[in-house]
């Protein structure tokens, strides 16, 4: 497999440049700006599907340039929360602006700016993954080079191919090729590495990084803690329709910063949470002769705050009789 | 990057364009389409023809040429209704549409790719099927230009009611699964009620006055004014070939199925909102 970046480190150049490497002067006072204002601004959003609050009083402000990921459960809302966005669905109600605009009434000017790879994939299509691309770069009025955008993405030697002959994770990459031909300012990308080997998903993340030097603002989301905590500036945690946390990933992992000590006792197992370890375990040396058996001390990954956030979130909601069911996405 | 294009925005026109190739490849590339449009009609012409063909139902006019003129009809309705209803159908479910409605593509340059590839599809149809009724069936075609006019303006009716009520169609049936079952029974009660399978005026009254509440009935007799000789229009229903009213019974529902596509297509599914 050919790996995302070109070899010898060439970007992908996703800004308004033209081919002599000038701006166009009109396209610069544009970009700058937008640069001022947010990419996304979301106030007090709902949306509900008659008594089912899947979006339930969501705030979000991404700025300009940022790598933004959206955790959550499945159910969590985040799905119906990116779509909002992308102008797929309408709101119950809220405050919503993407690129200075409503997508709900969005443009085709504003459709020029956004890229969209929604979840899942089709191997239904009869193009091939060549003339997919040149179809696309034509309703861009800046388009890349499709065979550029080909090698981006390492589907160079499938660029004759049709779906159904591409696998799982090279058709994945042909929607992010797709969502990337017009060069857009900000990029959705839902759920981009569902199904990818290690391999693929390293080679991925490279993709999203030399997008993100061109100051493209990228809203994924994703299962996996580890991407997240890899390309992300900042990521959300959506719970319930809710932002349970909003932090960048040494923030959230900070948040638990208390360490697991675990040991057996008089035959008892016991666990013990403590911000102060060392102190903690000075105490429980010095009382207790000779050894002390199966002592462990652990520190909290991503993982756990991660799930320790949802686990809070969803007792809240069980134990709140108007909030049992759970929002389908 | 190196390369890119010129920074220009994409006109309607461009952007159409690009839509109608892509429609064209995939009609074309598409086995079960090819089948459907183009062999299924001819071999149903050839089946009917043979068996039935020799019969004379009125001096001069063979049961195979009433019937050429009825498939061509009904070739109109599959192409612009049924199998425009079923893709579309089936790219709803599938999120293709979706995936459009994601692009600057505009609701527009979709539409009018759809109609002018059923336009472009449709025309190799009818022409295939004229020519086999040319060499098989003895059918002559019409010299003069007012005859071809006819032709087309029944042609272009014909095709922009089923287009706009097989658009129409796709948003109503609820996922494509069930498509084939909803459209199939509607397609095939015309086609046997509006002079396709059976010759009109040897069907029920009542049955022949429901017929002409739909299109197809005034598509079959312009066609057939347009393919048989000029005396045959004694032994229609009414007497005559009934243009006019044929032209305004397809004008209405040209009106409704654009009213109808118009207010009720969407782009994404029935339980995505």
């Amino acid at each position: 497999m050919r790996p995302f970046r070109a070899s010898g480190g060439r970007r992908l150049t996703l800004g308004s440049e033209s081919s002599d490497g000038t701006m166009d002067a009109s396209a610069r006072l544009a970009r700058l700006d937008h640069m001022s204002a947010p990419a996304i601004r979301v106030t007090d959003l709902h949306k509900h599907y008659g008594d089912l609050h899947a979006v339930d009083g969501l705030d979000l402000e991404i700025p300009r340039g940022e790598v933004f990921a959206l955790l959550g459960p499945n159910g969590a809302g985040k799905s119906t929360t990116v779509e909002i966005l992308e102008g797929f669905r309408k709101r119950t109600s809220g405050e919503v602006e993407v690129l200075g605009a409503d997508p709900q009434s969005a443009s085709k000017q504003w459709r020029h700016r956004v890229g969209v790879m929604l979840q899942g994939t089709s191997e239904r299509g009869l193009l091939t993954a060549r003339e997919s691309l040149q179809y696309a770069a034509r309703l861009y009025p800046n388009a890349l080079d499709v065979d550029e955008m080909l090698a981006a993405v390492g589907l160079t030697e499938k660029a004759g191919a049709k779906p159904a002959t591409l696998s799982g994770g090279q058709r994945r990459r042909l929607d992010v090729a797709l969502a990337l031909i017009g060069r857009p300012e900000l990029v959705f990308l839902d759920e981009p590495t569902t199904g990818f080997d290690p391999e693929a998903r390293r080679q991925f993340w490279g993709l999203i990084e030399s997008v993100r030097e061109d100051g493209t603002t990228v809203v994924l989301t994703t299962h996996y803690l580890d991407e997240a905590d890899h390309l992300a500036d900042r990521i959300g945690i959506i719970a319930s329709g809710r932002l349970v946390a909003l932090d960048t990933p040494e923030g959230l992992r900070s948040r638990a910063s208390d360490a697991q000590i675990s040991w057996v006792e008089d035959g008892a197992h016991r666990v013990e949470h403590t911000a102060t370890a060392s102190a903690f375990l000075r105490d429980l040396l010095s009382r207790t002769p000779g050894e002390i058996e199966a002592l462990e001390v652990r520190h909290p990954s991503l993982e756990d705050v991660y799930l320790q956030l949802i686990g809070d979130t969803q007792r809240a909601a069980s134990a709140d009789p108007d909030e049992t069911e759970e929002a389908t996405s | 990057m190196t390369a890119t294009t010129a920074s220009s925005t994409p006109t309607w026109m461009s952007m159409t364009r690009a839509r109608l190739s892509v429609e064209l490849k995939e009609f074309f590339r598409s086995r079960e389409q090819m089948v459907f449009i183009f062999f299924f009609p001819m071999m149903l012409l050839l089946l009917f023809g043979s068996v039935f063909g020799g019969e004379e139902i009125a001096p001069g006019v063979t049961f195979a040429q009433y019937f050429l003129a009825g498939m061509v009809a009904s070739g109109i309705l599959n192409t612009g209704f049924q199998s425009l209803a079923m893709t579309i159908s089936i790219d709803r479910d599938e999120d293709v549409l979706k995936r459009i409605h994601g692009t600057p593509l505009p609701a527009t340059s979709y539409f009018a790719a759809k109609v002018a590839q059923v336009l472009l599809v449709s025309a190799v149809q009818v022409s295939l099927l004229i020519a086999m009724g040319v060499v098989l069936y003895d059918v002559t075609l019409p010299t003069d230009a007012g005859h071809w006019w006819t032709f087309a303006w029944v042609f272009l009716l014909g095709t922009a009611a089923a287009t706009t009520l097989g658009i129409a169609m796709s948003t109503l049936l609820r996922n494509a699964k069930s498509g084939s079952a909803v459209i199939t029974p509607i397609v095939l009660f015309l086609q046997f009620t509006s002079g396709v399978f059976l010759v009109y005026t040897e069907i029920p009254t009542f049955l022949q006055h429901v017929a002409e509440i739909f299109p197809l009935k005034w598509l079959a007799q312009g066609m057939r004014s347009v393919f048989l000789p000029e005396d045959f229009a004694a032994v229609e229903a009414r007497g005559s070939w009934e243009l006019t009213t044929g032209a305004i019974v397809l004008a209405a529902w040209v009106i409704i199925g654009l009213v109808l596509a118009v207010r009720t297509f969407r782009w994404t599914r029935h339980d995505d909102n």
